[in-house]
């Protein structure tokens, strides 16, 4: 017998059906990175759901490694609808996913040995938070995709688990009313699951706290980097150009010189913010990521010019010098800046806050500093040292 | 780690508490503390905005401005001409 629920079900759109094939949208949406993440089906009041295996394979790990690399994110998802782990009966507990396959990956690898059902929302290939924050993991979802795969009819109970970061999308009472499912918070990690479960699902303080150790931040780092290519690339390739330019018009020893030192300076400053700017958030001075930001591209040109680096090679003359004292703060505090989207502590307030005064600054800095080191390649300027 | 504390949009209105405790399961910050049956602002300046709290609130006692602090989404809702948006659904923006 198969349902909506079912693995051959027809795929009726994400609203209608509870669930789509997992193997074809799988194939379909990964592509050659395709993973068989479930093993056989488990019978059920409403049909047969796929069952989800709690061990990552290899092509699971690869698929993380591209998606924290920033690579297909977007594309990177599971069907929603419900899925078994074990042998979950009608007492078992029910607990709520996004449909970004690493939410769902980190969410089945914690349950091994248990006996367990996942309700994955369609949440468009987003997290958990992210997601909640929009309101796609929320109370609509929860309640359309409740009433989708009957689930009264597959439990007993009436309580479904949330992640405690889909909190800011769902209001619980409004879940109750709509479908009588009580919803419970759980903790912020999944790998914490098991002892919340063994707790009678409660919560310690420790798993209601979000984190941003060293490791959370470091993780985030080669996604920063592939983000901010796009910014990286374009400046660097208009300073080597333009590096060629003087007086004597354009030519490619002084493309060779000042203009690839420029465009080495440009990665050197983005390698340093995005490396360093997560590495030492905590310790940066300010509170403003912009401020942070900029520190971090004054210390950069501080470190250069105290290395006895400035010469006719890298910065050339005062101008470029001085040109470079701006430039780099100017990049290093924008890139920084825009980190406040992946940190876990940062307010709308807060960024409204510091982009007023920040925002005008990098720009007065960035074009100061072109000017300064347009004018450079121009007038010949005493030499540093 | 802290952030800018004094802009926070979040308050109370303690009197309309029920003590259901909600809010202090759902905020990632430990903002509220059950005093007496009835929830408290015990460290208001750590508050992101999420809106969690004031989402789960039955009473309605909880006020804030929801939103994502997120500096690239605030930019891209200005370019679009929107409020802030946070992108992340998008490939090419940041991972907020």
């Amino acid at each position: 017998m198969t349902s909506p629920c079912g693995p051959d079900a027809p795929e009726r759109g994400a609203v209608s059906c509870c669930g789509t094939s997992p193997i074809r949208l799988e194939s379909r949406t990964l592509g050659r990175l395709a993973a068989p993440w479930t093993d056989g089906v488990q019978s059920t009041a409403v049909g047969e759901v796929p069952r989800a295996r709690t061990r990552l394979r290899f092509r699971d790990r690869l698929g993380t490694l591209m998606v924290r690399s920033g690579f297909g994110r977007s594309r990177y998802r599971v069907p929603p609808g419900l899925y078994a782990v074990g042998s979950p009966t009608g007492d078992s507990p029910v607990l709520l996913s996004a449909d970004y396959k690493l939410s769902f990956d980190h969410l089945r690898r914690a349950l091994g040995g248990r006996n367990v059902w996942i309700l994955v929302l369609d949440t468009h290939g987003i997290n958990v938070w992210c997601a909640a924050g929009k309101g796609t993991f929320g109370t609509a979802e929860i309640v359309r995709r409740v009433r989708a795969c009957g689930l009264s009819r597959v439990v007993q109970h009436h309580k479904i688990v949330s992640p405690q970061l889909g909190a800011p999308g769902i209001a619980a009472h409004e879940v109750r009313q709509a479908t009588g499912f009580h919803v419970v918070y759980g903790p912020v990690r999944a790998a914490d699951l098991p002892a919340f479960l063994d707790a009678r699902m409660v919560a310690n303080p420790e798993m209601r706290q979000v984190r941003f150790r060293l490791r959370d931040r470091l993780l985030l780092v080669p996604v920063e980097v592939t983000q901010n290519v796009r910014y990286l690339v374009p400046v660097a390739a208009v300073l080597l150009l333009l590096g060629g330019l003087s007086s004597h018009g354009f030519s490619f020893a002084g493309l060779a010189t000042t203009g690839a030192t420029s465009a080495a300076l440009v990665v050197a400053s983005y390698i340093t913010v995005l490396v360093l700017g997560p590495a030492l958030l905590p310790w940066l001075p300010g509170r403003a990521f912009s401020v942070k930001g900029a520190v971090l591209g004054l210390a950069l040109v501080g470190a250069l010019v105290a290395w006895g680096l400035p010469g006719p090679g890298l910065f050339g003359s005062w101008l470029h010098l001085a040109a470079w004292l701006v430039l780099a703060p100017a990049i290093t505090s924008f890139t920084l800046m825009n980190f406040t989207g992946s940190s876990t502590f940062t307010s709308l307030s807060g960024v409204l806050r510091e982009m007023r005064f920040a925002v005008p600054a990098q720009i007065s800095a960035g074009a100061l500093g072109l000017v300064l080191w347009l004018t450079g390649l121009f007038v010949q300027g005493r030499p540093v040292r | 780690m802290r952030y800018l504390e004094s802009v926070v949009t979040l308050s109370l209105d303690a009197a309309r508490c029920n003590g259901c405790g909600l809010c202090v399961a759902v905020c990632p910050h430990a903002v509220f503390q059950m005093e007496q049956k009835r929830a408290v602002l015990a460290d208001r300046g750590a508050c992101m905005e999420c809106g969690a709290c004031a989402k789960n609130c039955e009473p309605g006692a909880i006020f804030v401005r929801a939103g994502v602090g997120c500096a690239a989404g605030v930019l891209a809702g200005l370019a679009a001409g929107t409020g802030p948006t946070c992108g992340c659904s998008q490939e090419a923006t940041p991972s907020c």
